[in-house]
């Protein structure tokens, strides 16, 4: 027999009616900082290659798009200036209370800005779209091993694997068989993300070089090679992810043969970077995730018209 | 029995961890954005009641766990054994041991219905309903005309339990005890 209550959304009529008003605010936000809002392809023809992302296919073979980096880098490659997206992505299996395998995401890209640059403007952005809920927002930045040092005391330039395993294990209740990556997933997700500032927008950047995707690697002042990428957590969530972005085509196929695991590889963006992508910055924002706090939904599927159990 | 992965983890699915059987409390999907993704993951161990945490890489899977609840009668104990029979018409019946009867021992009335919990088979625990209602056998005489106010005296349970009654109660009378705390709640 199946549930009668299945047709009904899984959202309020007043959360439906905060995405709108949540959407036309981003509009004028960019409309008012002149950056082009554009629209790319759902389904390509090549998939992501981020081995912890698994995309899902359609009956024709094509992939539909896990976020719309790819594809917006390819027209930043051909000249379209500052250009931002709000669009559907699609991730197989991410599902949870926070998580709906297809969720919306905002994401963009400016030509010469620095990752600080980028920060500022997604700080303006968040307290803009935040107004209604939080009249003021106070910020932090701090680095991925300072916020690690802090909130879980592990020292993560120095520490051994063994020492970072020990306390990935301690942390997770069992041994996960993890690799140093994965257990400082397990360290960041676990200690550190619960244990920041409340009512505060708060910047991690400096990730480990291993954990760089789509960023640039380099020398922080420190002397240790780091990825230039910024996370944005708010309240217990991850809410952006920053790249000054790798523009060199060579290091980015090194990257894709080394995490595509028999994925194809997205020869089309790696022929766009040949032809040259410009000096820029992206980051990509959970929109389903910022309306959650505007809304004070503890539950993703409370700002969904009808979550994935019910779509 | 079946092997349950993390995305069929949901609250009350029993899973065996370590040996033991347990109850999935809560199950909270984790996935930074670019890492490994997560279930943290509450379980009660259904043999002793404690709750312990733990994170599962996702994918990963348990074994399902054989645990069946199911009403039984108590019927007497053999003083080895207490023995239950289940309430259905099958006339099921199974021996508890002092183990899987634990505390609840203080609350055994023949004929009372108790929740009983089997796995693989065997009982694992059993547990009292809310209220039940037991027979003084020893106290101090009640004090008469003494029917609302305060003092409390120790009473003994045809059960061996004792518990704290109003001065007015007298040896024979039945009374109705929460189980839960323990506590006297009235005449019955």
């Amino acid at each position: 027999m199946p549930d009668q209550n299945l047709w009904k959304p899984s959202c309020t009529r007043a959360a439906l009616a905060a995405r709108a008003a949540f959407y036309r605010s981003i509009r004028t936000f960019f409309a008012e900082r002149d950056v082009l809002e554009v629209e790319t392809p759902l389904l390509s023809s090549a998939p992501v290659s981020d081995p912890n992302i698994e995309p899902m296919q359609t009956v024709e073979g094509r992939w539909l798009h896990t976020s719309p980096e790819y594809a917006m880098k390819r027209l930043l490659c051909a000249g379209s200036g500052d250009i931002w997206q709000l669009c559907k992505v699609f991730r197989a299996g991410e599902a949870g209370r926070r998580h709906n395998p297809e969720f919306s995401m905002l994401e963009w890209y400016r030509l010469g800005w620095t990752l600080d640059q980028l920060m500022d403007e997604v700080r303006d952005l968040v307290r803009t779209l935040f107004q209604p809920r939080w009249a003021e927002l106070p910020e932090l930045r701090i680095s991925y091993d300072t916020a690690l040092r802090q909130y879980a005391g592990l020292d993560v330039h120095n520490a051994s694997p063994e020492e970072v395993a020990a306390l990935g294990i301690q942390t997770a209740g069992q041994d996960l068989q993890l690799g140093r990556d994965g257990w400082l997933d397990v360290i960041m997700s676990h200690l550190v993300e619960p244990a920041l500032p409340q009512d505060t927008l708060v910047f991690i950047s400096g990730f480990p070089a291993s954990q760089a995707a789509l960023a640039r690697v380099a020398r922080a002042p420190d002397g240790h090679l780091v990825a230039q990428r910024f996370e944005l957590f708010f309240n217990g969530t991850e809410l952006a992810n920053g790249y000054h972005e790798l523009t060199d085509p060579e290091e980015q196929r090194r990257r894709f043969d080394n995490e595509s695991r028999g994925r194809p590889v997205d020869e089309r963006l790696l022929a766009a970077m040949v032809s040259g992508l410009p000096d820029c910055s992206g980051v990509a924002m959970g929109a389903d995730r910022l309306l959650m706090h505007l809304t004070g939904s503890p539950a993703i599927a409370d700002v969904i018209s009808f979550d994935w159990h019910r779509a | 029995m079946a092997n349950y992965s993390t995305n069929e983890f949901k609250s009350g699915l029993k899973v065996m961890l370590d040996n033991e059987p347990c109850s999935i409390i809560e199950n909270e999907y984790v996935k930074p954005g670019k890492g490994q993704a997560f279930n943290r993951v509450k379980l009660r161990n259904l043999r002793n009641g404690r709750v312990v945490e733990k994170t599962f890489k996702s994918g990963d899977s348990l074994e399902g766990a054989d645990v069946m609840e199911i009403d039984m009668e108590y019927l007497y104990t053999d003083g080895e054994f207490w023995h239950f029979m289940a309430t259905d018409g099958s006339f099921e019946q199974h021996g508890a041991s002092a183990e899987a009867v634990g505390e609840t021992v203080k609350w055994l009335k023949e004929q009372d219905v108790y929740a009983v919990t089997l796995f693989n088979g065997a009982v694992l625990t059993v547990a009292p309903p809310n209220f039940v209602e037991l027979e003084v056998v020893e106290t101090d005489p009640g004090v008469k005309g003494d029917t609302a106010n305060g003092g409390s005296k120790p009473a003994t349970l045809s059960t061996g339990a004792v518990v704290k009654v109003p001065l007015f109660i007298n040896i024979g009378e039945v009374l109705k005890i929460d189980t839960r705390t323990g506590d006297y709640v009235s005449r019955a």
